[in-house]
């Protein structure tokens, strides 16, 4: 590690300006990845949505869309606030980037947390085709499909949107100590731009699922 | 990479690495330093012991069902235990050596060297692939010792997800994670790529090795996470009775056919094209010209990676799917061989009006390309839709992708392990033992898996473990085969260790040209480089004038 104007740069490195653009390239790449691990079971759901119209929509009638809308609403301001974090952190700004991270995580978690209301309402309603539980959906098969379809693709989100958070804590706590300003502009950015694409992905999960 | 006459093959420039003293494997030894590194060129190395681990036990595996298939009659072992090894041959032949053993090995050693770095983009990330890597094959080590597992490579639902009472959770997580691993090092080297090249060093000066590890890169990166999502399917479905493959609820088996060969088409030039790479390194520097159509080849590499995406139909032209798609993946799978025969013709014009030095590493590189050439025809047979009725799912098929996986990928492999031997080690192998295991492991090769084409035309099914007396005499070859094959591959588990403490030292014994033999030390320094190397040529600057007396 040698210093450069404030920066510290890695071995591998040259200059400031091409760590900051591996870091960015490795990042943007990762998001691909997991685009793709999304997309998997996206292609799979959309076949089957095709397949089996009329049985997904009445499934999808179940859905809680009002806890649903709410949450978009959440995960939209957290975005809103990881943007804004990004942008006082690169100002040197600390105590206002705590307050939006702080605000970020609270969002993520209040999502979460609306999340597991939603599985409890949907518990208490026989909805979950688990081992053990009772089913209690009358409608043909395939709806059945669909809520297995729902509960492995929020699930799949909810996991992600789970290390998003655990991130932003542990970035929280970089920020606060505040031991090289110009590491933890770095890390705000990165880590807020997996926190975008986990909300991009509920973007897609969302109409998917609950405006069929 | 310079425009000055090759230095003459054989010289022996004893001096540098002499003088040099400290070097990347002699500067620390504890075992500590060795699973704490993040020097690329030590992760290789544990990387080359991992993936020779693996390919022991799915050797061994394969060895069993050759042994088994002397004979008409299912003798040695039943048929659920044929299954699992041959499950386990796949499982452990495609994840933890094929679709490693280039890049991680060869690749992480030498994509530094090779663009002028210090180092991959993420070192600390390099290490820790390793590490899942690890992870991943405890696991399937696991599932192993826990019965097994008889899905085959493929994992095809409905049978694994509701059927199978074998260990496929275990052998599916491993894989899952060593997923992962893959993308990990797809992602470190893309990065590496871009952003860490020498001055100088543009796109059109890297050598082939570099482009195609670079589109290895690619597919890993783009083509694993669906392997994964696939696989987590299946594991939810089984712990969870989450269905999302099963019949009865609607559900369609094809869609995990579709999900696996999106990602296992793509898969499968990971496990050739760093083989072309290698031996696009190796053909010029013993055949003294410069590689024939350099920008061809570097651009049919990021060819392949991208229509590799386009052809995963064409495994189940006979499994449902319709006749139009099938149509336009056979139309696509016999595009995407043109870019794959660009590059055959361009090694061959490499060769032409060359000084060709017939040395162990080269008779590596003629050997690949024989051998990928004949796998690839046969591609171009079963991608015909007619013809792939008959021939779906027989020793045709088999003997097809091991013509490319195995004469293809891990000749190459241990064409470019001998190739840059002298630059891992600093030390010189013995030459006359290299030749022999070389020509060895050609004709073992070609009779184990010549009469596999024959058996398959003849109708012979794969994967069972009995079969009529017609096909006895063509098997019995097939097993001599892999007796001499087997003696191919471990001549040089006996040679290369051995130099370590008998061969000589040398610095550049091929007069080879890119800038891991030009910039660097014999062995490297922990960095690579004294200081950075500025390039100012193209690649395979060999002329054919410069030659020993
Ligand atoms: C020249 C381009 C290629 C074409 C047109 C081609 C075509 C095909 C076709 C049509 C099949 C399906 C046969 C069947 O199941 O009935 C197949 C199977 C296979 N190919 Fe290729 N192939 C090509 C290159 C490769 C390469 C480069 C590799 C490996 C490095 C490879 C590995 C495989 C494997 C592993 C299978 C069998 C998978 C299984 O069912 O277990 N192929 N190929
Ligand atoms: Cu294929």
């Amino acid at each position: 590690m040698s210093p450069q104007a404030g920066v510290t740069i890695q071995t591998q490195f040259e200059t400031a300006a091409q760590q900051r653009e591996a870091d960015q390239l490795g990042m943007w790449l990762f998001l691909a990845t997991e685009a793709l691990l999304f997309g998997g079971i996206f292609a799979g759901y959309l076949g089957y949505r095709v397949l089996h119209p009329e049985t997904f929509a009445a499934a999808a009638a179940h859905m809680k869309v009002g806890l649903g809308t709410l949450n978009t609403a959440v995960l939209l301001t957290s975005s809103l606030t990881v943007a804004l974090a990004h942008h006082l952190v690169q100002q040197g700004r600390r105590r206002a980037t705590l307050v939006l991270l702080g605000a970020t995580i609270a969002l993520g978690c209040a999502f979460l947390a609306i999340k597991a209301l939603e599985y409890t309402l949907e518990f208490r309603e026989g909805l979950m085709p688990l081992p053990g539980l009772e089913f209690r959906y009358d409608g043909p098969p395939p709806g059945q499909m669909f809520f297995n379809l729902y509960y492995t693709m929020t699930g799949l989100h909810a996991l992600h949107l789970t290390v998003a958070v655990v991130m932003m804590a542990v970035i929280f706590v970089l920020v606060w100590r505040w031991r090289t300003p110009d590491r933890q502009a770095r890390q705000v950015e990165m880590a807020g731009l997996y926190w975008h694409f986990v909300d991009i992905v509920w973007l897609f999960v969302y109409p998917a699922l609950y405006l069929v | 990479m310079s425009t000055t006459a090759s230095p003459p093959l054989g010289r022996r420039l004893d001096t540098r690495a002499a003088a040099a003293g400290r070097n990347y494997l002699n500067e620390s030894t504890s075992l500590r330093s060795w699973l704490l590194t993040t020097d690329h060129k030590r992760i290789a190395w544990l990387y080359l012991a991992s993936i020779t681990f693996f390919f022991f036990i799915g050797s061994l595996a394969a060895l069993l069902i050759r042994l088994e298939l002397i004979t008409p009659a299912g003798d040695l072992v039943d048929s659920d235990t044929y299954n699992k090894l041959f499950s386990l041959h796949g499982i452990i032949m495609v994840w933890f050596f094929l679709v490693p053993s280039i890049p991680t090995t060869l690749g992480n050693f030498l994509l530094p060297l090779m663009i002028g770095a210090r180092d991959v983009a993420f070192p600390r990330l390099n290490l820790l692939s390793w590490y899942i890597y690890t992870l991943g094959g405890l696991f399937t080590l696991t599932a192993t010792l826990a019965g097994g597992v008889d899905t085959g490579w493929t994992f095809y639902t409905p049978y694994s997800s509701m059927f199978s009472n074998t260990a496929v959770v275990m052998a599916a997580t491993g894989v899952f994670v060593v997923g992962f691993s893959s993308i990990l090092t797809g992602l470190n080297f893309m990065v590496t790529v871009h952003k860490l090249r020498a001055p100088g060093l543009t796109w059109f000066r890297l050598p082939i090795m570099v482009w195609t590890l670079y589109a290895t890169s690619l597919i890993m990166v783009l083509a694993t996470p669906v392997l994964s999502i696939s696989l987590l399917l299946i594991v939810l479905e089984r712990v969870f009775g989450i269905g999302i493959f099963d019949p009865a609820l609607g559900g369609d088996p094809l869609l995990f056919q579709h999900l696996f060969w999106f990602y296992s088409h793509p898969a499968v030039y990971i496990m050739i094209l760093p083989g072309m790479g290698v031996v696009s390194e190796i053909i010029p520097c013993f055949a003294r010209r410069p590689l024939f159509g350099y920008r061809a080849v570097a651009l049919a590499s990021l060819g392949i990676a991208l229509f590799g995406f386009l052809v995963w139909g064409h495994h189940m032209f006979v499994s449902g799917q319709s006749l139009y798609a099938g149509a336009v993946f056979s139309l696509f799978s016999f595009l995407v061989a043109v870019p794959s025969a660009i590059k055959v013709f361009n090694w061959t014009a490499t060769l032409y009006q060359g000084r060709i030095h017939l040395t162990g590493p080269m008779l590596y590189a003629l050997s690949f390309v024989g051998l990928f050439t004949l796998g690839g025809l046969t591609g171009l047979f079963l991608a015909t839709l007619a013809l792939d009725v008959h021939l779906h799912d027989t020793y045709f098929v088999t003997a097809h992708f091991h013509y490319i996986m195995v004469g293809g990928m891990v000749t190459a492999y241990f064409g470019g392990l001998q190739f840059w031997w002298p630059k891992m080690t600093g030390r010189m192998y013995s030459e006359i033992w290299a030749v022999i295991a070389a020509i060895t492991l050609f004709i073992g090769f070609n009779l184990t898996f010549f009469p596999q084409y024959l058996l398959g035309i003849a109708g012979m099914p794969r994967r069972y473990h009995s079969y009529p007396e017609a096909f006895q005499l063509l098997h019995v070859a097939s097993s001599a085969g892999a007796v001499l094959l087997a003696v191919g591959y471990l001549l040089p588990a006996i040679y290369l260790p051995a130099s370590l403490r008998w061969g000589r030292r040398v610095d550049n014994p091929w007069g080879a040209l890119g800038l891991e033999w030009t910039a660097a030390d014999t062995p490297p320094i922990k960095h690579n480089f004294h200081q950075t190397p500025v390039v100012t040529g193209p690649p395979y600057g060999y002329r054919n004038d410069a030659e020993p007396a």
